[in-house]
């Protein structure tokens, strides 16, 4: 196997297992640090640069960095990442002076933005300040897009949302709220120098079904119900309520429903609950509030007397599952008829572009989606860009505030006349955190505390009103534990071949057996003698150890960091390194003249 | 808060032997050796040998004398017996816990020092009763706890760290052991665990004295040039003459080795040490072959390891003395004290 090269950025920042699977690659170790310290306004900072919104993610990102993070290796729960990004958040002190100013002069460059939901306004975070004239247009009279009109109150606060924005708006963006953009062309018209398109994914998927038309009044698309009741069009439900679907929105359905008046609220799922689509947290707080959620029921009917809806008629499902637990064969056993007084429709949401016309110069596909570039977010045409669900579809706000960095930097070469493609690399700094006898510059030792677990408002004072927020935030105490289960993957093992005396330390030390010394082999021979099964992660493998001529190898899959290599290392060999992974913005993109 | 003690953490799917132990459960406290010790790399290698052969610690005594090396039984298996005894006098002690409980596995950790000035005539001794234990002589050549002194085992013109070279000759632990009746002898390097695991599977199970002179080098006080048992040495005069590896009694001798080069030797447990000859035509088998082997390594100045020498032929100290299997312990007192009539019987046979 050849030598590992540790210069690469991506491969220390790869073993980071949580901040690699952040699609805006948000620090984590580095900002659970800065809590650690008690610099909650740095660490909000921190996390600001590279997901914008650390107070709305704090408490309603999708989480991916949380299956990924390395504590499962050891335990089942990882760290409570997402819900420590919230007390950065709750705890920060007043940071406006901190944040990018409004420029004293425009560039020239006027961008249009459309929809108010997180991609636009992080293309607006990172176009502004720079001095870009950035123009949002948005249909509705308030801005936050799905993040005011899908997420209920109860899970993000208003005024949480509102701040968050308005730090972006007081850059000096431009924000045209009840101005629905009606023709592509018209805008294209307008002379603005670049075009993004960040109005989401804002079509509910319809259920067409016997008595879908005659029972309409009492059947509700998901998405258009959550934002009647954002927007207070919606206030009452009926007693009885079936929500169809198990994903996401479906939760916020049923527990939004509940607040509304609703006595008995049925999730009602056509597969087992090993195909839910909802998060295993969201699905959790439904339950908590008594949510039912049935499983193996496939819609068939509405049911309906005298024009009005009584219930709903479902088939009876079975399964056969292969070894994989994926489904070879299903069968109907029989028909349940479920009274009900409404049903809401939370089975999927699609982007639509009815305001584009063939002419605008845009091309869609046969599914009637856009063309989109995956790394400039360009359209076919140029100038005109997609970011967030409008561009491949539904995923969440992360992505969403990823999309928009990277629309950013294109948007700000397309407007400099640069090649779109000639991206700035990403770089790691290497800096060892050894502090003398025994002491690292960070927490080395594991500590095998509990995943906290998030205290819930009780459920007597839930339902009073529609926005009551149900988690109550991290206790100090809570927090005090929590920051320390983080293992610091970012603290790197950085292995100097040439200083190894072979004298095995480190591998007696290493508590996860993840070390060996052994005669270089081709890589699948390497892994089996330290049992590196993950093929996520790679075999770290030295250059020729001088006295014997084997080389080191290491497992980055089982490494939990703690640094008792380097400790035991007679000739420092062996480091524990920091890896400062930078990654560029729009605002410092070199052009590739300057390049 | 920084830490330099290893945690005990379970990994998902981490292996575990016959008695549902994983590897750490061998494990013993934290070492306070210096950091990059060879003591610290064969504790490992014996903590892998027991998790790998699946004993109990709790049916193991871990018996030591005076040293850096005697201090080593403490890091691994802290659920076994151990007796951190006096200078030298391990191999009495050792012979006597035998004696009284032949049943359990018995393992004397001991230096170059402990066994080879203060000690040599109590090693002597007990390779020669063919005690059924074995012993790690683990050689640095210097006197570590004392800050780096010349060892018995020094050879000749290896210099201290500050300079001035040993004049007196080294006694050799194999030759040694050759001379006054070990049945295994092998020597062997901290840095190679692929060779050093199964020797010491292969000496716990062998029935009688088997001694592994193992070069596990001073980290402080003679990894210096000059040194002939530092690190840098060991890798480059290193020379394998024979593979030994223990197979189990419930498994076959692979075949995977061409004709002639695969010599199996039978245990008393049934299971078998397969040796495979990694220089010419040696046969360990082979006293006298041994001896020219070990005398032409010195001349060489190879370090020569492997099994150098096995017999398992010859009985040991119970066998010698006819005494029964039964740990005195599990013998009822009635038994062990037959009482004033007998003993005043016994006494008239030898009036």
């Amino acid at each position: 196997m050849k030598p590992t090269d540790i210069k690469d950025p991506d491969y220390f920042h790869k073993v980071v297992d949580c901040q690699w699977a952040c699609p805006a690659h948000t620090p984590v170790p580095a900002y659970i640090r800065l809590i650690a310290q008690g610099r909650y306004s740095d660490a909000y900072l921190l996390n600001r640069d590279s997901n914008v919104f650390p107070g709305i993610l704090g408490r309603v990102c999708d989480r991916p960095c949380e299956p990924a993070c390395r504590r499962t290796r050891v335990e089942e729960e990882p760290v409570a990442i997402c819900r420590l990004k919230r007390v950065a958040a709750d705890h920060r002190d007043d940071i406006t002076d901190r944040l990018p100013k409004k420029p004293e002069n425009s560039n020239g460059k006027r961008i249009a933005l459309i929809g108010a939901g997180p991609a636009s306004f992080t293309v607006a975070n990172d176009l502004a300040p720079m001095g870009y004239e950035c123009t949002i247009f948005e249909k509705l009279d308030k801005p936050g897009g799905l993040m005011r009109s899908n997420i209920p109150a109860f899970r993000l606060p208003e005024d949480v949302l509102n701040e968050e924005l308005g730090y972006i708006l007081q850059m000096g963006v431009d924000l045209k709220l009840g101005h629905p953009v009606g023709s592509m062309q018209e805008l294209q018209d307008q002379g603005f120098d670049a075009i993004f398109v960040g109005t989401g994914a804002p079509k509910g998927k319809n259920l067409n079904l016997p008595g879908r038309d005659e029972a309409a009044g009492n059947i509700h698309i998901g998405i258009d119900w959550l934002e009647s009741v954002a927007f207070d069009h919606i206030e009452t439900i009926g007693e009885t309520v079936l929500i169809i679907g198990v994903g996401n929105t479906a939760m916020d359905c049923c527990r939004t429903s509940l607040r509304l008046g609703a006595k008995a609220v049925k999730v009602m799922a056509r597969k087992p609950r090993a195909f839910f689509k909802a998060s295993e947290w969201e699905l959790e707080d439904a339950e908590e509030e008594d949510i039912a959620i049935t499983v193996n029921h496939s819609p068939k009917a509405f049911v309906t007397e005298s024009g009005k809806l009584v219930g709903m008629l479902f088939e009876l499902m079975d399964y056969d599952l292969d070894d994989s637990g994926r489904i070879t064969e299903q069968r109907v056993t029989g028909e349940v008829m479920i009274p009900c007084d409404d049903v809401i429709l939370a089975i999927g949401q699609e982007n639509a572009f009815p305001w584009i016309e063939k002419e605008a110069g845009i091309t869609f596909d046969k599914w009637d989606v856009p063309v989109i570039d995956e790394q400039t977010f360009e359209s076919t045409r140029k100038g005109v860009f997609f970011g967030g669900d409008a561009a491949f579809g539904p995923k969440n706000i992360i992505w969403a505030v990823e999309h928009g960095h990277q629309a950013a930097i294109s948007i700000h070469k397309h407007c400099q006349g640069d090649d779109l493609t000639a991206r700035t690399a990403d770089y790691i700094e290497l800096e060892s955190t050894k502090m003398g006898m025994s002491e690292w510059r960070y927490s080395n030792a594991y500590d095998a505390s509990d995943r906290r677990q998030m205290e819930h408002i009780a459920l007597v004072d839930r339902f009073r009103k529609l926005d009551i927020e149900v988690e109550l935030g991290f206790t100090p105490e809570q927090i005090a534990t929590e920051v320390e289960r983080c293992l610091n993957c970012d603290m790197q093992t950085v292995f100097d071949a040439p200083l190894c005396t072979e004298c095995d330390a480190c591998i007696d030390i290493c508590p996860v057996a993840c070390l060996s010394i052994t005669p270089n082999a081709p890589e699948a021979d390497l892994r089996a003698i330290v049992q590196a099964a993950s093929a996520d992660q790679a075999l770290f493998t030295s250059t020729e150890l001088p006295l014997s001529g084997r080389v080191m190898i290491k497992d980055e899959n089982t490494c939990l960091h703690c640094g008792l290599c380097a400790e035991r290392c007679p000739t420092a060999a062996w480091d524990m390194q920091e890896g400062k992974l930078t990654i560029h913005y729009a605002h410092d993109q070199k052009l590739s003249a300057e390049q | 808060m920084t830490s330099f003690v290893k945690p005990k953490i379970r990994r998902k799917n981490e292996p575990v032997n016959a008695l549902n132990k994983v590897r750490a459960d061998y494990d013993g406290t934290a070492s306070t050796l210096c950091a990059g010790c060879g003591h610290d790399s064969v504790t490992a290698s014996l903590a892998r040998a027991f998790y790998e052969l699946s004993i109990d610690p709790q049916q193991v005594v871990k018996v030591s004398g005076i040293g850096c090396s005697s201090k080593s039984p403490t890091y691994f298996m802290s659920d076994a017996h151990a007796a951190n005894t006096v200078h030298g006098r391990m191999p009495a002690f050792a012979t006597g816990a035998i004696a009284a409980n032949s049943a359990l596995t018995y393992i004397g950790i001991s230096g170059d020092g402990d066994s080879l000035s203060i000690g040599l005539g109590q090693l002597a001794h007990a390779m020669r009763r063919n005690v059924d234990m074995l012993y790690m002589l683990y050689n640095n050549g210097v006197y570590g706890l004392t800050k780096g002194q010349f060892s018995a085992s020094a050879d000749l013109g290896s210099t201290a760290k500050k300079g001035p070279a040993n004049e007196l000759p080294p006694i050799d632990p194999a030759a040694l052991a050759l001379s006054v009746g070990a049945t295994f002898i092998a020597r062997s390097f901290s840095g190679d665990r692929e060779q050093l695991v199964p020797l010491i599977k292969a000496g716990l199970k062998h029935k009688g004295f088997a001694l592994i002179d193992v070069i596990s080098p001073c980290v402080a006080f003679n990894d210096h040039k000059g040194s002939t048992k530092s690190y840098a040495h060991t890798y480059q005069y290193y020379h394998k003459a024979v593979h030994a590896d223990y197979v189990p009694p419930s498994e076959e001798i692979m075949t995977a080795y061409g004709e002639g080069e695969l010599m199996p030797v039978e245990l008393h447990d049934g299971g078998t040490i397969r040796l495979r000859k990694l220089d010419g035509e040696y046969d360990p088998r082979d006293r006298a072959a041994a001896f020219a082997k070990v005398l032409d390594g010195q001349d060489k100045d190879e370090i020569l390891t492997g099994l150098l020498y096995i017999n398992e032929d010859q009985p040991d100290m119970h066998a010698r003395k006819n005494t029964g299997p039964r740990p005195l312990n599990q013998i009822p007192y009635a038994e062990l004290n037959p009482g004033a009539e007998k003993l005043a019987a016994l006494q008239m046979t030898m009036r």
